[in-house]
């Protein structure tokens, strides 16, 4: 958690000064669920993340160093700097992509649910993460039914932070997250986000669950985004919240309620060496080289296929 | 010398392939069933791998997308061309970005196939359309074969190349039939097939007007001269075989079956006057603007390009 709060802190400073060029969703207020659910995943399991997805990346095991170099556009990060902080990927590790689309990775994550059932890789689990938004994109509630007809190991996770951009939970989704996955056949509960101990343990049985042949589960992790949408919010002073409502939740910070269960010496070990982590990615992705603008294209098609200038 | 049809040909490819590389599964509706013939027999054959999926396009384009990511080779069937327009953001904005925005660290080899395309006659408004210009604008590969043998290896090609790749089969093709003299054989994406040559001028066809345009060849023989090349993938395009051509007769007539406005016509008509040397200005013969396909026979047919328009667009070509 610490790791993921300290690298979206330098991600909204170099947001602001224009080194991470397109901006930022920031995850801080959430660390909790990406690190709960990701305690139990190994390495072959797969996760499709959010635009919101630096959290569930750096949890899944991907290089800081190469995931800021990849916010940073340079040619040393995770994907070449083509990708940035919206499509951040490392498909060794199984981190098949932040998506720039809401509710996008749902059905991804069951095709690749399906393929390891294909492939005998029956302990294989997808996760497949996105917000209370993507409960209204149609695309997620029929991934929700194949995953169930087929009884794949998926486990849904819905970061409920009360918010789709500026649109209050209660007036964009009717009904009950947890009701309406239960409604497809998933079976379904609803955590204390803001614990990661609470969503570790949720995790921990839903992932059982599927590792065991338990067909998808659906967790709905409630928690809150202690910053805007989107950096440029913040740029353009935009502020739908109420003071008072973001104070409550910053009250009931993952980081803070963690710290407290530690020994004092063992937090500030841990402080130390996140902060020596951040040091070496901050001079690794300030070093590393840019890309050339010749090179643009590279990547855009496995196969063979030449493309004509556009100029 | 075996008769081999449009459909017997997609059918053989499927199940080659299959055969071939245990990788390769059907996604689609009704394909257990083989409703359109194409994956007819292939269920039984291959337990597991041809999967009938509730009517969720959005869904199982994902799926194949996510599977293919994860070392399957995926072909999804669609069973009416304008599903396509449900599905753009599952192939154009998912599949076909995920190389480049990954940095190369995996492709996406699906496999969209469209039977069916085009006016169906008498289908209407949401059964009639032909979209594979739209796919071509974006980037995804994609071929229109024109005859059974093109068809077989247009589809094996298109399921073993890592990218993802559409192949449409035009409706007025599925139930025509060829001699097949020789083995089936892949054929190579971006290569046009030269399928008459001429001097005068060069028509290039696509898909089911292929043969219209080598009848109009044929009855225009003693007249003029009629080259007919079939480009056989509209992305990426055989640009060496049609400039060759094009700059030989300096003559150009196109004809496709996709609106005017932004489509395939318009491309190689475009390519042509910058690059191949036109003599003349070149004519397209396409659907009209923004076409939407009547339900009366007589105003679906009155909107496709046909036989006595590119008769025209020839004879206008070579008076000049």
């Amino acid at each position: 958690m610490r790791l993921i709060r300290e690298f979206e802190e330098h991600c909204l400073e170099m947001a602001v000064a224009g080194t991470i060029v397109g901006g930022i969703h920031p995850y801080i207020g959430q660390e909790a669920v990406a690190v709960g659910v990701s305690a139990h995943l190994r390495e072959d399991d797969v996760i499709t993340s959010t635009h919101r997805g630096h959290g569930h990346v750096l949890a899944k095991g991907a290089d800081p160093k190469r995931t800021l170099a990849e916010l940073y556009g340079a040619s040393t990060g995770l994907n070449r700097g083509r990708g940035g902080s919206m499509h951040a990927a490392d498909v060794g590790l199984g981190v098949y992509g932040a998506n720039g689309i809401v509710g996008a990775g749902a059905p991804i994550a069951v095709g690749a649910a399906w393929a390891a059932r294909r492939q005998g890789r029956d302990q294989q689990v997808a996760v497949a993460y996105f917000g209370d938004g993507a409960l209204s994109q149609g695309v997620v509630l029929e991934a929700f039914n194949l995953a169930a007809l087929w009884s794949l190991p998926v486990l849904f996770v819905c970061e409920n932070n009360g918010y789709a951009i500026s649109l209050p939970v209660d007036r964009g989704l009717a009904g009950d997250p947890v009701r309406r996955a239960a409604g497809f056949g998933l079976t379904a509960e609803a955590v204390d986000g803001m614990d990661v101990e609470a969503v570790t343990e949720a995790a921990g049985r839903a992932v059982a669950a599927c590792r065991a042949g338990g067909g998808p589960h659906f967790l709905e992790c409630v928690t809150y985004r202690f910053r805007g949408h989107h950096t440029v919010e913040h740029l353009m002073g935009i502020n739908y919240r109420d003071e008072a409502e973001v104070a409550s939740w910053t009250e009931r910070d993952p980081l803070a309620r963690q710290r407290a269960r530690l020994a004092p010496a063992v937090a500030d070990e841990v402080d130390a060496e996140i902060a020596a982590l951040i040091a070496e990615a901050v001079a690794f992705a300030g070093s590393s080289p840019g890309s050339d603008p010749r090179d643009a294209l590279d990547y855009l098609y496995a196969g063979t296929a030449p493309t004509r200038p556009g100029a | 010398m075996p008769s081999l049809s449009y459909i017997a040909a997609l059918n053989q490819a499927l199940r080659d392939e299959m055969a071939r590389d245990e990788r390769v599964c059907i996604f689609g509706e009704d394909v257990c069933l083989g409703l359109t013939g194409i994956t007819k027999g292939l269920a039984e054959a291959h337990d597991g791998r041809v999967v009938d999926t509730p009517l969720s396009e959005q869904a199982f384009t994902s799926l194949a997308t996510g599977a293919a990511i994860a070392g399957q080779r995926p072909v999804v069937e669609f069973q009416i061309p304008s599903l396509l327009y449900l599905v753009f953001e599952q192939i154009a904005n998912q599949a076909h970005k995920f190389s480049l925005m990954t940095g190369g660290q995996a492709s996406v080899p699906v496999t969209y196939l469209v039977p069916g395309s085009g006016s169906r006659s008498g289908m209407a408004g949401q059964h009639s359309d032909h979209p594979y210009s739209l796919l071509a604008h974006v980037g995804v590969k994609t071929a229109v074969p024109a005859t059974p043998s093109d068809a077989y290896g247009l589809l094996l090609s298109a399921i073993r190349e890592p990218d993802p790749v559409a192949v449409f089969a035009p409706t007025l093709l599925m139930g025509t039939s060829e001699e097949i003299d020789g083995d089936l054989d892949a054929v190579p994406l971006g290569s046009a097939r030269t399928h008459r040559e001429g001097t005068d001028v060069t028509v290039v066809a696509v898909g089911h007007l292929v043969p219209v345009a080598l009848q109009v060849a044929a009855d225009l023989a003693g007249e003029a001269s009629v080259e007919v090349i079939d480009p056989r993938t509209v992305y990426p395009v055989d640009w060496e075989t049609l400039g060759k051509s094009i700059s030989r007769t300096g003559r150009l007539v196109v004809i496709d079956d996709s609106n005017r406005m932004c489509g395939f016509g318009a491309e190689i008509a475009a390519t042509a006057a910058e690059e191949f040397g036109l003599a003349v200005p070149p004519k397209r013969v396409s659907r009209p603007d923004g076409a939407v396909i009547p339900y009366a026979l007589n105003l679906d047919h009155a909107l496709l390009p046909d036989a006595l328009e590119l008769t025209k667009a020839i004879r206008a070509v070579l008076r000049r």
